[in-house]
């Protein structure tokens, strides 16, 4: 059975380390395969693979939410980690600040939870009832409730899936400015690709329960779609996840296309 | 756009134009204002009307300006009173010990496997036998005081408490429990903040049940053998064919019945106001 450590080796100064993982929820075959991973403090590691991949699983791997799920292999995490998931996961019975203190034992505890409503844009909506919130706003409480425990680690599995397209480049922007005033170590699952260069420190493909592409994403702070860089990258990430057929990418003869991507 | 009949055009006012496609309304249309009273009204206006023109039989059902008079007689020499108080507080101690029960052992099994299949498989036996079946072995084992009466009403109250509190404690999504797990909470922080507050609309529901449940079970206790109370009022009443005591304690009876949902209901909205804020 796997180790499932509560704190680093002191040896290690890594966030993350992950060693020979195996998870199979069938004697058919296994969804991780001697996965290694390993995720240094504050870096920002995005998550892609096809449906099937185990990316979920890794994530629920390192959540320590995979109890009764056979495999082998070391999971290494911080003390703190703290889960965003798909669905805001809030308790409806709850309004919006008992929902991100929920389980935090501090003093303060209400005080920073609405400072940590208030980063995330919430400020006032601290009586709302969850369903009073929009889409957008349930899964920034879900953030605020997730930060207010200053964690090492932040796991996310697809955290914005559920949101429309607009309500998510907002909160692309909110989750980068959130994680460099936090600095925790981030593993966000997605399988949107852009989503990926655009956040992202470094993007990880797995395929076939083992990672297949690794890689760090020199593009600066400013990542826009125009720049040819981040339409390389995306085409080459795309082809790793076996979508050849790329109808979304700027195409510089085109040059209409090229704006709207832009935009 | 052939289905639709014409456009009908229908003027407001002169300048205001309103056209637009109709369609023939299907459901029942719109809510008729106090509906809930109409047909109450109507049923009191024809009982007045029969007692008047003689077509109901005072031996079949009094007059209902007798039985006004009646109840006015009864306060006045505190005897709907003292019955009204007896009746009320039989109710309430059976109530409140069903409830207890059914609460408790709905969480006990609810929350551990070890307690479900001790407790459930029982519960589940019980509830096939009818409360008011109990009662025969009942008065053997506590005779015929209050122990009996109270005990016969917290029998017929605790299944549907435990039934539904059960019920609701089951259908808690697994993904409240997962996030708790995340969030590190302990084990009395999860029952207090997502068990119980998740079983609520469950055990509310369970206890309009057990209300009714309670005050079916009250009836049927004063009736078989009882020496005070509104049911043993009618009894007495039904002796001596004094038709205006018994509808007075009918009436009694309605009002308790109503003035305990009415509480159930406040009860409801207070606890499940996330949920009516979503409702409306």
């Amino acid at each position: 059975m796997a180790s499932y450590a509560g704190e680093l080796s002191p040896h290690q100064d890594a966030a993350v380390q992950v060693t020979d993982l195996h998870r199979s929820f069938n004697k058919a075959g296994g969804v991780l395969n001697g996965l290694d991973l390993e995720i240094a403090p504050g870096e920002f590691v995005a998550l892609l693979g096809r449906s099937g991949s185990g990316k979920s699983t890794l994530l629920r791997a390192l959540a320590g939410l995979d109890r009764g799920v056979a495999g082998t292999g070391r999971v290494e995490v911080p003390a703190k980690v703290s889960v965003v998931f798909q669905d805001s996961r809030l308790l409806p019975w709850k309004r919006v600040l008992d929902n991100v203190v929920l389980g935090l034992r501090a003093g303060d505890a209400r005080e920073r939870g609405l400072q940590a409503l208030a980063e995330v844009g919430l400020d006032g909506r601290d009586k709302a009832w969850p369903h009073e919130l929009s889409g957008g706003e349930q899964q920034r409480a879900a953030l605020a409730r997730s930060l207010v425990r200053d964690p090492e680690l932040l796991l996310a599995d697809e955290p914005f899936g559920a949101l429309d397209a607009l309500t998510r480049i907002r909160m692309h922007t909110l989750l980068r400015k959130l994680c460099e005033v936090h600095q925790p170590a981030v593993l966000l699952v997605t399988h949107d690709v852009d989503e990926a260069i655009v956040l992202a420190d470094r993007v990880i493909v797995l395929d076939g329960g083992v990672v297949r592409h690794d890689a760090r994403i020199e593009l600066g702070t400013r990542r826009s779609q125009a720049d040819p860089a981040f339409a390389r990258l995306r085409a080459q990430l795309l082809s790793e996840l076996g979508v050849e057929d790329d109808h979304d990418a700027p195409r510089p003869t085109a040059g209409r296309l090229s704006e709207r991507a832009a935009s | 756009m052939t289905t639709l009949t014409a456009p009908s055009r229908r003027a407001i006012s002169s300048e205001t134009e309103d056209v637009r496609p109709s369609r023939r309304r299907l459901g029942p249309g719109q809510p008729i204002r106090f509906g809930g009273l109409v047909g109450i009204v109507a049923l009191l206006g024809a009982w007045i009307v029969g007692s008047a023109t003689g077509l109901l039989d005072p031996r079949t059902l009094t007059e209902p300006w007798t039985v006004v008079a009646t109840a006015e007689t009864l306060i006045e020499n505190g005897r709907l009173q003292e019955s009204l108080v007896t009746s009320g507080v039989r109710a309430a101690l059976g109530l409140g010990l069903g409830v207890a029960v059914g609460l408790v052992l709905a969480l006990v099994s609810g929350l551990s496997r070890v307690g479900e299949t001790l407790i459930d498989g029982p519960i589940q036996v019980k509830r096939s036998i009818p409360t008011l079946a109990l009662i025969p072995l009942l008065i053997l084992w506590l005779g015929i005081g209050e122990p009996m009466k109270i005990i016969t009403i917290a029998l017929a109250v605790f299944v549907p408490i435990y039934i539904h509190t059960h019920n609701g404690l089951r259908t808690i999504e697994g993904r409240y429990a997962e996030l708790a797990e995340t969030l590190g909470v302990t084990r009395w922080e999860f029952i207090r903040h997502v068990v119980l507050p998740g079983a609520m609309p469950g055990f509310l529901l369970g206890l309009r049940f057990a209300v009714t449940s309670s005050l079916l079970a009250l009836v049927v206790v004063e009736v078989i053998n009882a020496t005070s109370g509104i049911g043993h009022m009618i009894t007495l009443a039904s002796s001596y064919g004094q038709t205006d005591i018994i509808v007075v304690g009918l009436v009694v009876y309605a009002l308790l019945g109503v003035t305990a949902d009415a509480v159930v209901r406040f009860i409801e909205r207070k606890a499940l106001s996330w949920r009516r804020t979503l409702a409306s």
